[in-house]
C-alpha cells in the first residue's frame, strides 16, 4: 500500500512529530513524504531514517510560511497525483487547519488525534483520542481515501532506516491562494516546542510572579524540556498564551509532565491527561492534582525546585 | 456585518465520561451540556463586533431538539437569531455540509466557530466548511479586528503567533484570548425566549466516518508521595522505575 506523509518543517528541519508520522506511515505501507518550502537535501533525505522511501520536495519559497490555503491546495494536488490512498500527517495547529480542506477536496475520510495503528481486520478502524483524552473512539473510515492526523508522542519514533531519495517536485501555485498577507510573526527562538516536547515543566500561581520563572526554566534546561503554565498564569500575562496548557490552551502528551505550584483544576488536567508520567510539586497536600499524579511532593516550590534541579544535574551528568 | 457563529452542544469539561449500550453510545446520565468553550469565545467576539459596528449575529447548531436550551443561551448572550439543523451530528463531514448549506442561504461576512469541539476534538470542521464554500479559513484565531472589508487577525503557530491581513468573507476557528466569555444577564435571558429559532431539516445525510465503539482508559494507579527533603528519591524513581530521564 502506498502512503503519502505530509511533513512539517521548522526552520528547514523536519519536526519530530512529522518523523513520528513517517514511522506511522511506514508501519502500514510504503511511504512517500511531502515537504513544502525551503530545506536542504540532506535534511529531507534523513526522512529515510524513520521509514520514508522517497521525499517529494516542493521548494517554492512562498511555501515557507505555513499558509493554510496554499498548503491545502498543494497537498491535495500531490495526494491525487501520487496514487496513495492514505495521507498521514502529525496533528498540529497547522495540520488541523489544513486537513479538513484536503479531506473535502479529496473526498477522503478524516480521523484526527489518532493514537494507534489501524485495525484492518474489518474495514479500516483507527483509535481517535476524544473528550480531551478522557476516552477513545474506534473510528471506522468508510471512504476509499483516508487521511489520518497522528497525535503527538503517541507513536514510537523508529530510527535507523536508509536514506530517502529526494525528488524536486513542481506544483504550479495560483496567486489567488495567497490572499492572506502575513504582517508580523513572533516566535520563541531555540526553545523546545511545547506541543512536541518529551518532557514539560509547568508552573502555576504557586510561583507567585513572572520574576520567579527562572526556577522553571533552569529545571527545563537541565531536562531538555519545554516550559508550560496554567491558565491563570497566562491570563495574568506572566507567560505568553502559547505556553498555556489546558482545556482551552495547548494539549500536551509528553512522557513526563512536571507541574509546580498548579492546583490541578479539571480544565488544566484536560490538557495533560495524555502524559505518560506526571510529577506534582505543591505545598498544599490537598491539591487535586495529586490524585492525577504518579509521583508527588508536598513542599514549597522555592525550596524543592533548586534541590531537585541539583539532584537531576548530578544524575544526568 | 452579518456574522454566522456555529456552536456545539457538548458535555461540561468537568463531566464524568461514560458510555452505554456495549460502549457504543455516550451516556448522558447526569451530564450537564454547555456551549463548546471555544465556540463561546467565537460567539463573544461576534457579539462585540456587532455591538461596536452594528449588524446581525446568527447562531447555528447541528443537533436534535435537546440542544435548544444551549442555543437559547447563545441568544441570551447576544445572538439575534438562531438556526438549528435538526439532525444528530454524526461526523465532522456531515456537520460541515449542513453548515455550508445554511451559509449559502445567508450571505455572511464572517463564519466563526471554535477551533475544535471538546467532545471529538477533531478541529476539522472550519476547514471543511471553508473548502465547501470556496472561502479562506484560519485557525486557531486569537484576535480579530475588522476594518471595512479587511480583517486583521492573529493566529497561534506552534511556539508563537502570527498577524495576518485578510479580506472578508472567511471562516475562522477561534480560541482565547479573542474575547472574554460573556455571561448572560437577566435582560438577555428574557429576550432570548422570543428571539427566532428556526429549525431546518438536513440537506444531505452522507458521512465519511462511523464510531464502531468507545473505550475508556485504564484507571490510573495511586500516587507515590516523596518527602520534600528527599528529592534524590524522585530522581531515582524517574530514572529507574518510570525510565523517563
Amino acid at each position: 500500500m502506498s502512503v503519502l506523509v505530509f511533513i512539517e518543517l521548522e526552520d528547514g528541519k523536519i519536526k519530530k512529530s512529522s518523523r513520528e508520522a513517517i514511522a506511522y506511515g511506514a508501519a502500514i505501507g510504503e511511504v512517500t513524504a511531502l515537504a513544502l518550502g525551503s530545506a536542504s537535501n540532506d535534511e529531507l533525505a534523513s526522512a529515510g531514517e524513520n521509514g520514508a522511501t522517497r521525499v517529494l520536495h516542493v521548494a517554492d519559497e512562498r511555501l515557507n510560511a505555513g499558509l493554510i490555503q496554499p498548503f491545502a491546495e498543494v497537498i491535495s494536488s500531490v495526494f491525487a497525483s501520487s496514487g496513495a490512498s492514505i495521507l498521514v500527517t502529525a496533528k498540529s495547529s497547522l495540520a488541523d487547519a489544513v486537513v479538513g480542506r484536503v479531506a473535502v477536496k479529496s473526498g477522503a475520510s478524516l480521523a484526527s488525534n489518532v493514537s494507534a495503528l489501524p485495525d484492518t481486520s474489518n474495514g479500516f478502524v483507527v483509535k481517535q483520542s476524544i473528550y480531551t483524552g478522557k476516552a477513545t473512539a474506534n473510528m471506522s473510515l468508510t471512504s476509499d481515501k483516508k487521511i489520518l492526523a497522528i497525535k503527538k508522542n503517541a507513536i514510537e519514533l523508529k530510527t535507523g532506516g536508509a536514506t530517502a531519495s529526494v525528488e524536486a517536485t513542481s506544483v504550479s501555485l495560483d496567486d489567488a491562494w495567497f490572499g492572506a498577507k502575513i504582517i508580523s510573526s513572533e516566535k520563541a527562538e531555540g526553545d523546545v516546542l511545547l506541543p512536541e516536547a518529551d518532557i514539560v515543566v509547568s508552573g502555576g500561581r504557586g510561583l507567585k510572579g513572572p520574576e520567579n520563572w527562572g526556577m522553571i526554566e533552569d529545571l527545563a534546561k537541565t531536562l531538555g524540556a519545554a516550559t508550560g503554565c496554567s491558565k491563570p498564569v497566562s491570563d495574568m500575562d506572566w507567560r505568553p498564551h502559547h505556553e498555556h496548557v489546558g482545556q482551552t490552551g495547548v494539549k500536551v502528551s509528553p512522557t513526563l509532565y512536571i507541574a509546580v505550584g498548579i492546583s490541578g483544576a479539571i480544565q488544566h488536567l484536560a490538557g495533560v491527561n495524555s502524559s505518560k508520567y506526571i510529577v506534582v510539586i505543591n505545598k498544599d497536600a490537598d491539591a487535586p492534582f495529586f490524585k492525577a499524579a504518579d509521583y508527588g511532593i508536598v513542599g514549597d516550590a522555592f525550596e524543592v525546585l533548586p534541590k531537585l534541579n541539583e539532584a537531576l544535574k548530578k544524575a544526568l551528568a | 456585518m452579518n456574522i454566522l457563529v456555529c456552536i456545539t452542544h457538548v458535555p461540561d469539561t468537568t463531566s464524568r465520561i461514560a458510555f452505554s449500550d456495549n460502549n457504543t453510545k455516550f451516556d448522558k446520565t447526569g451530564v450537564q451540556f454547555i456551549i463548546g468553550p471555544y465556540d463561546d469565545y467565537a460567539l463573544a467576539r461576534a457579539v462585540e463586533l456587532k455591538e461596536a459596528s452594528g449588524g446581525k449575529v446568527t447562531v447555528l447548531n447541528v443537533g436534535e431538539v435537546e440542544t435548544e436550551p444551549t442555543i437559547r443561551k447563545a441568544l441570551a448572550i447576544g445572538a439575534d437569531e438562531a438556526i438549528r439543523v435538526n439532525a444528530f451530528p454524526s461526523d465532522s463531514y456531515f456537520v460541515a455540509k449542513q453548515i455550508a448549506e445554511v451559509a449559502k442561504q445567508g450571505n455572511y461576512d464572517l463564519i466563526l466557530m471554535g477551533r475544535e469541539s471538546i467532545d471529538f476534538n477533531g478541529g476539522m470542521v472550519h476547514g471543511m466548511v471553508a473548502e465547501m464554500l470556496g472561502m479562506q479559513s484560519f485557525s486557531p484565531v486569537m484576535s480579530l479586528e475588522i476594518e471595512g472589508d479587511t480583517a486583521k487577525i492573529s493566529r497561534e503557530i506552534e511556539g508563537g503567533k502570527e498577524k495576518l491581513e485578510v479580506k472578508l468573507p472567511f471562516v475562522a476557528g477561534c480560541q482565547e484570548p479573542i474575547a472574554e466569555w460573556k455571561i448572560p444577564n437577566m435582560r438577555g435571558i428574557m429576550s432570548a425566549r422570543t428571539k427566532p429559532l428556526n429549525v431546518v431539516e438536513p440537506s444531505d445525510n452522507s458521512t465519511m466516518t462511523a464510531v464502531a465503539q468507545y473505550e475508556l482508559p485504564a484507571p490510573k494507579g495511586a500516587v507515590k508521595m516523596i518527602d520534600a527533603n528527599n528529592v534524590e528519591e524522585l530522581v531515582s524513581l524517574l530514572k529507574n522505575e518510570a525510565k523517563v530521564i
